[in-house]
């Protein structure tokens, strides 16, 4: 610091970044105080309840509200449609009632007259065959060919032919989408409070101002806590303006919250791949040739996922990626952790295994034997896979525990071991940092953030903590409300890097401007001024406390802004991870039990090791999730989404993750290209590696995910005839 | 993991099958208490049925009495959220079924709020995760959760919290196993079972 450059400092020198810190607002959320959207409870608040359609596909042909409007404590109804409208999915939303309570509300919701003439639907995403027939196809949205891969193929010494496909999930976010509304009449503040479940507290203001034909400035966002997004709450959304208009009719504020089921239909969900490839290589394990066809769907557009990252994490010599898109009556697809990659690799990494097993060979071998193909992104984060492989490896014992394909025991347990690897980008984005600090020593920074589950807070008090030489308790992070700087949308894996390289220039610059107030005051060369443990040093020689030096401040406290991504180090980009699974897979139930999961992942510079190895650990146990048993259900018959509740929407207990063994990726490499964000990495590879290890424990391929036992046994019935 | 029906074993647990036995001596209670006011009602000649408009309640919650009035229908859950503003326990706003981040405990045991009438509850002990939270007198399980990292969004971590308090009120001496099957009852979607399963074990062997 003494050469007032913007860095990080020495790793050796830092009290908080890369510790294990606990979190700074945790008590308030462990302890029920930390206030999400629906706990505001505002006086006088109305609370909405929606009707949808009940249909996969269907024209409103009687649209009346009278009825509903007329019950003692209904205040107003919001039409999402009008008769003669579509419904496109089940859980496409009709109305909104709000009441005095949301138990009104529902009887409001039940005497709306509604008559819906059924239209046909497509709800099958698997069944390609069916979708063509029923003209619901968008073909060859990808078409691209490299190379000669049919040339390949016929000159390879293996090729392996495979079925793979996932299926389509949604969010599940424990605190649904919604919104709490108020307006404002008064001549201070603004007009129009949006209390709003969101991933983007500095950007949703916008879209509400112009619905409403007011000011960005007139509208406030805030959102202190959120109980989930995972890539889904960006914009306002259509509820978000219901309340907003409801509260403006009524003059009420106005509490809408997505029920459960319409949570889990409406607003968004991954997309579906399933994909015929082959795969051909040399003996030695080097893949000369990719060829696959995949379909999916992400709703009513018709696509699928992403061909053009296919194949994931290699760029093989000669391939050919082709993709359908299926239009179906299902909900519309959102940003889902890591959009893609982990269909991606659940396609990829299982063909590779599969490969692999032709092969003989240890699928570890197999792809070191192809990391000189790494694809463009991949290559240019260097290549970390060797190194991980390897430490993912002594974690696993893999040497002594991996077996040959399919001889995973005896009994009617088998256990087997899978891996697969995953890449994704966390490069910074545009963000500002406000750091203030006051004459009675107080230092405050301020954004315009969310804290998805990462630990926004706690991040950047420990970065403005650091560049103080303060204490974690004795400086404050304020988050989110539309009224401080302009943060980014909480989406890629770009918050962390975002707000701690912000927060590092605005608290350099603070600092720098109170030491040269005490290189003035006591006389001394400011240039060589630093901080730390709660004073201002001259090399080894204490000048004065932080608080005789924040005296020198007066009354305007000294404020400098930071902005990201500026090229100065202190962020970078692309992240690399591995992960193994070891798996119990009982041949009589189908039942897969996870024993152990391994995850080591890189993120350059690690600002809180805890909680960033709490996004790995959640990450895995989401794996876990849709690898076996997370999944949307459709009725073909009615058009429905049929598990869209708690209990039939199967995720895993406390008990069904085994033991997970986490270990962040970080020599001083690592630390030296300064923040990469972490939060969608991690989810990546872990179905995949766990698909992979139940093909290991049971010799048979379980081609599609999540692995119930039902689709277990279906394929050891297949595998075994 | 399809077949493993969340279950809580022991004294302090219940699965979903003594969930619906707690459901039917609930009910049980209740038919009681009408038939006894059905008796009243008859000395007096009027009807015993409650509601369908609001009707007065008092509950005791965290050791303090409280006068409400509730329609019949009000879940426990919304009683506490809106007109009590313990917003802790959380509305997953799921009809059918429930994630756990309700949990609250009556009588000792964990209960999802959002499965209790408000006028089925009177005179029963309720507590809320405010209540192991006094200042500076902070629950071990709440700084047990702090100090593992057992929370991400934190939207499910009160009734985690409530649950693993109830639980380890009735079994101190927890076997992991135990653990597991007793806090099954409650869903994370950020994945946290790790740092909750870590503060749960550190309790069980006396130190938090």
């Amino acid at each position: 610091m003494a050469e007032r450059t913007i860095s990080w400092g020495p790793r050796a020198s830092n009290k908080l970044i890369g510790s294990e810190t606990t979190r700074i607002d945790g008590l308030d959320k462990a302890s029920g105080f930390a206030k999400y959207t629906a706990d505001m409870n505002q006086a006088g608040t109305l609370y909405a309840r929606l009707l949808t359609c009940k249909h996969g596909h269907a024209k409103i042909t009687r649209l009346n509200v009278d009825a509903a409007k007329k019950i003692a404590g209904v205040h107003t109804v919001y039409l999402f449609k009008n008769e003669g409208d579509e419904c496109n999915w089940d859980g496409d939303i009709v109305a909104a009632v709000a009441a005095e309570t949301a138990d009104l509300a529902e009887d409001g919701v039940r005497a709306i007259e509604v008559s819906f003439e059924e239209q046909p639907h497509v709800v099958d995403e698997q069944d390609l065959e069916a979708a063509r027939a029923a003209e619901a196809t968008k073909e060859g949205i990808v078409d691209r060919t490299v190379g000669d891969p049919d040339k390949a193929i016929a000159e390879a010494d293996v090729v392996h032919e495979g079925y793979y496909g996932i299926h389509t999930i949604s969010h599940m976010c424990l605190e649904p989408h919604g919104a709490h509304c108020s307006w404002n009449d008064g001549d201070d503040g603004p007009k129009l409070i949006a209390r709003h479940s969101t991933q983007a507290v500095s950007t949703t203001g916008k879209q509400f101002a112009s619905k409403f034909g007011l000011d960005a400035a007139d509208v406030r966002v805030v959102c202190n806590f959120i109980g989930g997004g995972f890539g889904s709450k960006f914009a306002a959304d259509e509820w978000g303006w219901a309340a907003a208009q409801m509260s403006k009719d009524t003059g009420r504020p106005v509490r809408l919250m997505l029920d459960r089921a319409t949570e889990l239909k409406t607003p968004g969900t991954r997309p579906s791949g399933f994909a015929n490839v082959t795969l051909a290589a040399k003996k030695d394990g080097t893949i000369t040739a990719w060829k696959s066809h995949h379909w999916g769907t992400n709703g009513p557009q018709g696509g699928t996922i992403d061909g053009n990252q296919m194949p994931y994490v290699f760029e093989f010599e000669n391939k050919k990626v082709e993709a359908t898109g299926i239009k179906t009556n299902c909900g519309p697809n959102r940003a889902w952790r890591a959009p893609n990659h982990p269909q991606l690799c659940a396609i990829t990494d299982t063909a590779m295994t599969d490969l692999a097993a032709k092969l003989k060979m240890d699928p570890v071998d197999l792809y070191k034997a192809n990391l000189g193909q790494l694809d463009k992104v991949a290559k240019e984060n260097g290549d970390l896979y060797r190194a991980q492989l390897d430490r993912a490896s002594e974690l696993m014992d893999w040497k002594k525990n991996f077996h040959a394909h399919g001889e995973g025991g005896t009994g009617a347990v088998k256990r087997g071991l899978g891996v697969a690897l995953h890449r994704w980008g966390g490069q910074s984005v545009k963000c500002e940092a406000e750091v203030r600090l006051f004459e009675d020593g107080a230092a405050q920074v301020s954004i315009g953030s969310q804290d998805l589950g990462t630990g926004t807070r706690t991040v950047i008090a420990m970065v403005l903590a650091e560049t103080c030489g303060l204490p974690l308790e004795k400086v404050t992070a304020k988050i989110g409300s539309s009224e401080y700087v302009y943060g980014n949308p909480s989406g890629g894996s770009i918050t962390v890097g975002s707000v701690s390289g912000g927060t590092r220039r605005a608290a350099l610059a603070a600092v720098w401007k109170l030491l040269d107030k005490v290189a003035t005051k006591y006389d001394v060369d400011g240039s060589g001024l630093t901080v730390g443990d709660e004073a201002v040093w001259s090399g080894k020689k204490k000048v004065c406390s932080w608080k005789d030096a924040c005296r020198l401040i007066g009354s305007v406290p000294i404020t400098e802004l930071g902005e990201s991504p500026l090229d100065d180090g202190l962020t970078s980009k692309l992240v690399g991870g591995v992960q193994m699974a070891d798996v119990s897979v009982d041949t009589d139930t189908g039942i897969v039990r996870i024993n152990r999961m391994v995850a080591v992942q890189d993120c350059g510079l690690v600002i809180n090791q805890m909680t960033a190895k709490s996004q790995v650990y959640g990450g895995l146990i989401m794996g876990i999730a849709y690898a076996l048993s997370e999944e949307r259900i459709m009725d073909n018959q009615t058009g429905r989404y049929i598990n869209a509740d708690m209990e039939n929407y199967r995720l895993p207990r406390i008990g069904d993750i085994g033991e997970l063994i986490v270990e962040m990726y970080q020599p001083d490499s690592e630390y030296n290209r300064g923040v990469v964000g972490l939060g969608e990495p991690p989810v990546i590879s872990t179905g995949a590696a766990i698909a992979n290890a139940v093909a290991n424990a049971t010799g048979v391929r379980v081609p599609v995910l999540p692995m119930t036992p039902k689709r277990v046994l279906d394929a050891l019935k297949g595998g075994q005839a | 993991m399809q077949e493993h029906e969340q279950q809580r074993h022991g004294p302090g647990g219940f699965n979903r099958r003594d969930f619906l036995k707690g459901s039917s001596a609930a009910v049980a209670a209740t038919a009681i208490v009408t038939a006894e006011q059905e008796a009243l009602a008859q000395k007096k000649g009027s009807a015993p049925v409650q509601g369908p408009g609001k009707v007065d309640v008092t509950l005791t919650v965290n050791g303090k009495q409280h006068k409400l009035s509730v329609e019949p229908r009000t879940t426990l859950l919304d009683a506490l959220r809106d007109q009590l503003n313990l917003t802790g326990c959380k509305d997953d706003f799921d009809t059918t079924s429930c994630s756990g981040s309700d949990t609250i405990i009556i009588d000792g045991k964990a209960v999802y709020a959002s499965t209790r009438l408000a006028i089925e509850v009177q005179g029963q002990q309720i507590q809320t995760v405010e209540s192991l939270r006094n200042g500076n007198n902070i629950d071990e399980v709440l700084s047990g959760f702090v100090k593992h990292d057992a929370m991400q969004c934190g939207f499910c971590t009160p009734g985690f919290v409530m649950a693993t308090r109830a639980f380890l009120n009735q079994k101190p001496k927890a076997t992991l196993k135990e653990i597991q099957d007793g806090l099954g009852g409650n869903i994370c979607r950020c994945g946290t079972y790790k740092g909750i399963t870590a503060c749960a074990l550190e309790i069980v062997k006396g130190g938090a």
